[in-house]
């Protein structure tokens, strides 16, 4: 029996800062997809909802609310968190429900509302809470970790902080094509240099922007999707959930500090590798096999870090990657092509999934000025809070 | 000056001047050590330990990384708005003893044009912020002078 399930439609909100609640984002990338996928709503046997922390109730329960938003049809229901892997945890679960033989269409639907400026934890005094701590007694904000890595790059690794702006340069031309970017305008090395500081080494344009954005996608077993009249349907071939393993030797949002590696050695292969790695397992394909891939360039500096977690080169071997040209259009393995973070900026809940969304539209074909020619195997990676990360394959 | 000084943390950190050290816990089955402090369980998963032992961290280490923050971060950091902003640096360190890495604030004045992946630090006494009642005091990492 084969894992693959069909990704049957694929739509998204535009990202932004619209200034609405998240429920209205939720709702039109779910409209957009059931659309893509030729299907009335009343079709779907299950919706799981990526949750955000930022809509009270309605947030923590996003399955349920975007159900009644959408129209209550007596589907099945499920809402997930996992910080920023939520959409794929979301459609690891929607995956499990048409494996298992509970639901033949799913609908997975994530979106958010961010706050300006820096992400903060939850209110009220709770000291029991790392996120809380990590603010409340050091100040420390997401883009401070980001600058712990790049400046830990530029010591271990030789980067520069060109060329961190190059990452930028690249994914920004790529958002330039993307009608569902926040940020659609081209940026130069120049401009990446000449923006504030706000995390030494990492400058503003080196930082992901918080959003509004919502993105979701329909999926079914590949047995629906035929009888649907869609014969070769992208599919979805691994997802990959898994935690680090202890003793954690990098320092990761939101700890303070690593575990101690006196008693157990730390693995040689580290989280977001192993988050690719179970992954390829899964799926049966490396590395080499890919087409394109969408990873979590929360900064400039970590998309470097993820070409080397993939397997796309060497430790170490990130910067040259790049500059080789290897992971722009026309390369050997093109890296976000939607732009990434760096142009869509974060809406938690809704990113894992705008990522496969992207995927979708690359190895069908349909991804316009940003097609990659003849995709036929994509991956996405992320990593948030809390130890969550995820990979998801897709194939065509 | 009848305010009290109470730490930012309770049981992070304790002495005064050259005796000041952070506070971690020691699993007496598997020797891991933590910090923040685990009071409960230990969090090796090849061992069951349940007694844990508080001990104080290394003074020194070396820098594992650093940077700053530019912008004012947001509550519940605690800033005065009517002041303009003064970045803080962060500095990542690596204990020897305890192979492992502790995020502090760098002591006031210290920007990372001084500082370099490698330089020893050592831990001191610092102070968070004020209040009108409270001293809220917190560790910080201050470079010893020595590089390598
Ligand atoms: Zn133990």
């Amino acid at each position: 029996m084969t894992g693959d399930v069909a990704v049957l439609g694929a739509g998204m909100h535009p990202w932004g800062k619209w200034g609405r609640g998240f429920v209205e984002y939720g709702v039109a990338a779910a409209r957009a997809a059931l659309a893509d996928a030729g299907l009335d709503w009343r079709e779907v046997g299950s919706i799981v909802g990526a949750d955000t922390v930022r809509g009270g109730y309605p947030g923590y329960v996003a399955g349920a609310t975007f159900a009644k938003a959408l129209g209550w049809q007596g589907a099945r229901v499920t809402s997930v968190y996992a910080a920023c892997a939520s959409g794929a945890q979301a459609i690891d679960t929607a995956r499990v429900q048409i494996l298992a033989g509970r639901a033949d269409v799913v609908l997975v639907v994530g979106a958010d509302a961010a706050p300006k400026g820096f992400f903060r934890p939850a209110g009220g005094d709770r000291p029991d809470d790392p996120d809380w701590l990590r603010f409340r007694v050091l100040g420390a904000t997401n883009p401070t970790y980001f600058g712990l890595y790049a400046r830990r790059r530029m010591a271990v690794h030789g980067d520069t902080t060109e060329d961190f702006a190059q990452v930028k340069v690249k994914n920004a031309a790529l958002g330039a094509l993307n009608p569902y970017a926040r940020y659609r305008k081209r940026v130069t090395a120049e401009e990446v240099s000449a923006s504030a500081v706000v995390a030494d080494p990492l400058r503003l344009l080196d930082i992901c922007a918080t959003s509004d954005g919502g993105a979701a996608v329909v999926l079914s077993s590949v047995e629906y999707a035929r009888r649907h009249g869609v014969v070769d349907p992208v599919r979805i071939r691994a997802v990959s959930t898994v935690t680090p393993r202890y003793p954690t030797a990098v320092l990761d949002l939101p700890d303070i500090a690593t575990d101690s590696a006196v008693a157990v050695e730390p693995a040689t292969e580290p989280f977001r590798a192993s988050l690719a790695r179970v992954a390829y397992e899964e799926a049966g394909i490396g590395p080499e096999d890919l087409s394109v891939a969408e990873v979590y360039d929360l900064s400039t500096a970590l998309e470097l870090q993820w070409y080397e977690d993939l397997g796309l080169c060497g430790e170490g071997e990130g910067a040259k990657l790049l500059r080789e040209g290897a992971t722009a259009p026309g390369g050997r393995i093109p890296v976000n092509t939607s732009g990434g973070l760096a142009s869509f900026g974060e809406a938690v809940p809704a990113q894992a999934i705008a990522q496969v969304c992207e995927v979708t539209w690359q190895l069908r074909g349909t991804a316009g000025d940003r097609q990659v020619a003849g995709a036929r195997v994509g991956i996405t990676a992320n990593q948030g809070l809390f130890g969550h990360g995820s990979a998801v394959i897709a194939v065509r | 000056m009848s305010r009290t000084r109470a730490p930012v943390v309770a049981r992070w950190f304790a002495g005064e001047g050259e005796e000041f050290r952070l506070l971690g816990t020691r699993c007496r089955a598997c020797a891991s050590v933590f910090f923040p402090r685990e009071d409960v369980q230990c969090r090796n998963p090849g061992c069951q330990g349940d007694d844990l032992e508080e001990v104080p961290l290394s003074r020194r280490g070396r820098v594992w990384s650093y940077t700053d923050s530019r912008y004012r971060p947001p509550s519940p950091y605690v800033t005065d708005p009517e002041l303009p902003w003064e970045p803080h640096t962060l500095i990542a360190v690596e204990l020897e003893a305890e192979r492992m890495v502790v995020l502090g604030q760098a002591v006031p004045g210290v920007a990372v044009a001084e500082l370099a992946v490698g330089m020893e630090v050592e831990v001191v006494p610092g102070v968070l912020h004020e209040d009108a009642e409270t001293v809220w005091t917190t560790w910080q990492w201050r470079p010893t002078g020595v590089t390598g």
